[in-house]
């Protein structure tokens, strides 16, 4: 059985607030008493703002949905580094086990010229959506599709598909990166879609217009830091950006 | 008032083709002249939206969340059903309607769940053309798994993120329909009030989540897919955000609620750790192929769960539900975890759990096999319980989940209010009174990419594009009329926080209106909601103005609707006097404890006519017929 520890714990919060987007923001500092170890660090935030609420203050605006690591809503900068660091990590799957008794924890919005503040840790990524846009999808009509099974595709392919579409669309390697490039975030989709039968047809012409739409929406290039990598909950992998690169190649010869 | 759900008659293969054929069609060059709002944009409005601005329509669509892609269906993990028959195995589109109609205990109607089990095949061949990455078996054929309440394999899926897959696909395809300038997006935007002009449902006014404006959005129909309100439970598996209030407010507006009773109770969610906990997790039902349920055989056993023999050990699944063992549906197995742990043989703090251990399998398949196919979830257990269930049993207990009731609709999804169509889990059409795993994601799919593209052109063939404008006296008075009740809200300025007040509502809708339900517990509930409410109304405490992001106040109009609807809920389940499917009334039970149905007082869909707050709300019965399948006492034994 677990350690299901009673010991609860007693942390210092310097938490990023900012009325609007046209604000001026700063860190304030609070205290959050009695934090459970296993507690979620949005449920120790939880109550944080509850206290604030009962003094009247402003509660501490936080993007959050599904609580459990999947819709990638949430998002905040922890101790410098986003989704705080835990590998394959969402914030809100992010337990307090992982902190000690006494410590000091920063918390900032994510932080990327493409993603403006809209208030505290509440960013606008509406600029993702402008990728997806540009191409991030085979152009199937509803209906008047071939069976299933008559497209077969290999485990191999299926499943390194699947590994690009794990993606949550959460932000995180823009956040990671030095340049607020969304390399990562695009690749993910341009090599799921590559991989598969469906998706070749149109594999030229998505690359382009996705590749466009970034550069246009105000991402960053990417100079291969590879912190996207490290920061992203679900483990995509660099090598789709490789991907990426190759099949631009090819759109460019055609 | 007799309710006519409008089935198409005669034989129930080929009702589905004949309704289509007997459907008014909107011509081409029309259609781009009427405009759709859609509400909501999981797989269910997602799916319409990108298939009704593909047809050519005026699509504008709306979600709570910053992007269409977080609907709460991204968090479906295990996977979804269709008849295709693949794996050879017996299934058919009769076995997927057979098994629906008796899984959902004898509520649900036939043709709407004929319909479903027929295109569930077409949903499948949608996804996989989008480029759904379903699983794959080493030849290249999809891959199939077995879910609760059937003895074949027609679950498809993703990995452990089959809801994703599909949301995505479905996203994708609205992305692609934005590009096309057929569809308009609107996140972080609320729907608060329905508009309703000449009785027909011909806007929506909304507040923009950003800015705080209220504002009303005129169409010509509007599509209302906003999910489920298991939320009332406080703790669920549903997101933070999942609420009524679309519902609740198109109910207030004349829109019926049928069965707001019917309640599932998930079987297998990791159990709750502590008083501050703001969610509860679903471990998914797929588990449950490889995973056996157990308690030790005698009452406090506390040693270690591998210190525990073979022998001492009481598989009470197996035991009790030989034929579909750990597969049983989830009403029943949910009620058998209860069982345990009331009798004293739970395990874990407070005796609130049961084991779901893959010690067996992971000898039979090997780790790397069991790690696979669940990875992701064994994952999420560890960050959340902090114990590696590859080692040590997962401990798990029933928790609120999803809601079959619903808005009450028609075949043709819309409502009893013309021009406002109901899809997904919002409404209340084809689960019955308890849903089997993996036929949620299908029926969001069905309604939205192949139902309502259908149904809703015989509604617009019958209007006038554009005869409502935005400066109608009904949107005007819609508009201040939520207004007045934001300034409400924001004036009350008393003791208790928002959640404070959520969290006292859930303890006494899980304590009363849970999963054991009986003639004193739902008066007692009933006598304690509206006391709560009052109380609301004179003490809650929302900071924050109007005309900014104020969460708060969000949360505040959510809860505040979860405390009307709450009482309408409860109910529902005091005058469904039998015990079916999800809704188990203690008094109604067979001798082995089975759900007890009254097919002669209650064979009907009870839906609800808004009178007021507070005031008694007017029954109108849908009665149901059973022509195909041969309505029985349900038995999974
Ligand atoms: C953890 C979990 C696992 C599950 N696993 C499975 C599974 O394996 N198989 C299966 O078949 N089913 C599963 N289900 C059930 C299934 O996922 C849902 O029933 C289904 O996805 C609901 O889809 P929907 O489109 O009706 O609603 P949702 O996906 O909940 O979408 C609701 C939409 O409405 C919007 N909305 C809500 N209210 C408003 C408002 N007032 N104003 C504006 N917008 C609003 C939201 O923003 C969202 O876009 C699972 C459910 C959960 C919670």
């Amino acid at each position: 059985m677990s350690a299901h520890n009673a010991q609860t714990m007693t942390l210092t919060l310097h938490v990023w607030r900012q009325a609007g987007p046209n604000e001026p923001g700063r860190l304030e500092q609070y205290e959050a008493k009695n934090v459970s170890p296993d507690q979620s660090f949005l449920e120790m935030l939880d109550e944080v703002n509850e206290e604030l609420i009962k003094a009247g203050k402003d509660p501490i605006a936080f993007d959050h949905d599904c609580r459990e690591g999947i819709c990638g809503m949430c998002s905040q900068v922890i101790n410098g580094v986003p989704h705080g660091g835990q590998e394959r990590t969402t914030v809100c799957q992010l337990h307090m086990r992982t902190f000690k008794n006494g410590d000091s924890i920063y918390i900032e919005p994510w932080r990327a010229v493409a993603f403006p503040v809209q208030k505290d840790l509440i960013v606008d990524r509406s600029n993702l959506e402008k990728i997806m846009q540009a191409g991030g999808y085979t152009s199937a009509h509803t209906g008047g599709v071939a069976d299933g099974n008559a497209i077969l595709i290999s485990k191999i392919a299926a499943d390194y598909a699947m590994d690009a579409a794990e993606c949550i669309g959460c932000g995180a390697c823009v956040a990671a990166c030095p340049n607020g490039s969304a390399m990562l975030y695009t690749s993910a989709k341009v090599a799921q879609l590559a991989a598969l039968p469906q998706g070749q047809v149109e594999a030229a012409a998505r690359v382009t217009a996705m590749a466009d739409a970034l550069t246009e929406a105000g991402f960053g290039n990417c100079s291969n830091h590879y912190e996207c990598q490290a920061a992203c909950p679900k483990g995509i992998s660099v090598k789709f950006i490789a991907r990426l690169n190759r099949e631009f190649q090819k759109a460019l010869f055609k | 008032m007799i309710l006519d759900g409008k089935c198409p008659k005669g034989p129930i293969q080929t009702s589905w083709d004949r309704h289509r054929f007997d459907l008014k069609l909107v011509n081409p060059a029309n259609k781009r002249k009427y405009k759709i709002l859609v509400v909501g944009t999981g797989l269910a409005g997602g799916a319409a939206a990108a298939s009704l601005g593909e047809l050519g329509y005026n699509v504008e669509a709306f979600c709570y969340q910053d992007s269409a892609r977080r609907a709460h269906s991204i968090a479906a993990q295990g996977g979804i059903n269709a008849a295709k028959a693949y794996p050879n195995d017996g299934d058919s589109i009769y076995r997927l309607f057979y098994d629906t109609i008796k899984g959902g205990d004898f509520r649900a109607r036939e043709a709407d769940v004929w319909r479903l089990a027929q295109v569930s095949n077409n949903i499948i061949d949608q996804c996989v053309a989008q480029g759904v990455p379903f699983a794959r078996d080493y030849a290249g054929y999809l891959d199939n798994r077995s879910f609760g309440g059937a003895q074949v394999s027609r679950t498809f899926y993703a990995r452990g993120q089959t809801g994703q897959q599909l949301l995505l696909g479905a996203y994708s395809a609205l992305s692609r329909q934005v590009k096309a300038g057929t569809v308009k997006l609107f996140a972080r935007t609320e729907m608060l009030d329905l508009v309703v002009v000449d009785g027909e449902a011909k806007g929506i006014t909304v507040r923009d989540l950003v800015t705080g404006e209220i504002r009303t959005h005129v169409g010509d129909a509007v599509v209302l897919a906003t999910g489920g309100y298991v939320n009332v439970f406080y703790l669920s598996t549903n997101a933070m955000g999942c609420s009524v209030t679309a519902n609740w407010r198109a109910h207030k507006k004349g829109a019926f609620f049928a069965n707001p009773c019917y309640t599932q109770i998930h079987p297998t969610c990791i159990p709750q750790h502590g008083e501050h906990q703001s969610k509860l997790t679903l471990m998914s039902e797929s588990l449950r192929n490889d995973g056996r349920c157990w308690v030790p055989k005698a009452k406090g056993d506390q040693r270690p769960p591998a210190q525990i023999p073979d022998e001492d050990r009481d598989y009470y699944l197996e035991r009790k539900y030989p034929s579909f063992g750990n597969l049983a549906p989830r009403d029943i197995a949910s009620r058998a975890a209860k069982e345990q742990c009331d009798d004293g043989r739970g395990v874990g703090p407070g005796g609130r759990g049961v084991y779901l251990d893959f010690a067996d399998s992971i000898k039979r398949l090997s780790e790397g096999t069991i790690r696979e196919r669940y990875g992701n979830l064994f994952e999420m257990y560890e960050k959340i319980t902090d114990e590696n269930a590859y080692k040590v049993p997962m401990r798990m207990y029933p928790a609120p989940h999803y809601s079959m009731g619903g808005l009450w609709v028609d075949y043709n999804c819309e409502s009893n209010v013309p021009g406002l169509f109901v899809l997904g889990e919002a409404n209340f059409s084809v689960h019955g009174a308890n849903r089997l795993g993996a036929s949620a994601l299908m029926q969001g799919l069905a309604d939205g990419y192949f139902v309502i593209p259908y149904t809703i052109a015989n509604y617009l063939a019958k209007t006038k594009p554009g005869a409502v404008k935005a400066d109608h006296p009904e949107c005007k008075k819609s508009v201040e009329d939520i207004k007045a009740n934001t300034q409400k809200l924001l004036s009350i300025n008393g003791k208790k926080t928002v959640s404070e007040f959520h969290r006292e509502l859930g303890k006494i809708m899980w304590e009363n209106v849970g999963m054991a339900r009986s003639e004193e517990s739902l008066k007692d509930a009933l006598k304690k909601i509206p006391v709560l409410r009052e109380e609301f109304w004179k003490n809650v405490k929302v900071t924050g103005g109007p005309g900014e992001l104020n969460q708060q106040l969000e949360n505040a109009g959510r809860v505040a609707d979860f405390l009307e609807f709450a009482e309408l809920m409860t109910k529902d389940a005091l005058h469904r006097n039998e015990s079916c499917g999800g809704h188990f009334r203690v008094e109604h039970q067979m001798p082995d404890g089975e759900a007890k149905r009254d097919d002669e007082n209650y064979c009907y869909v009870g839906a609800w006519e808004f009178k007021g707050v507070g005031k008694e709300p007017e029954l109108h019965k849908e009665p149901l017929t059973f022509d195909n399948v041969h309505l029985a006492v349900r038995s999974y034994k």
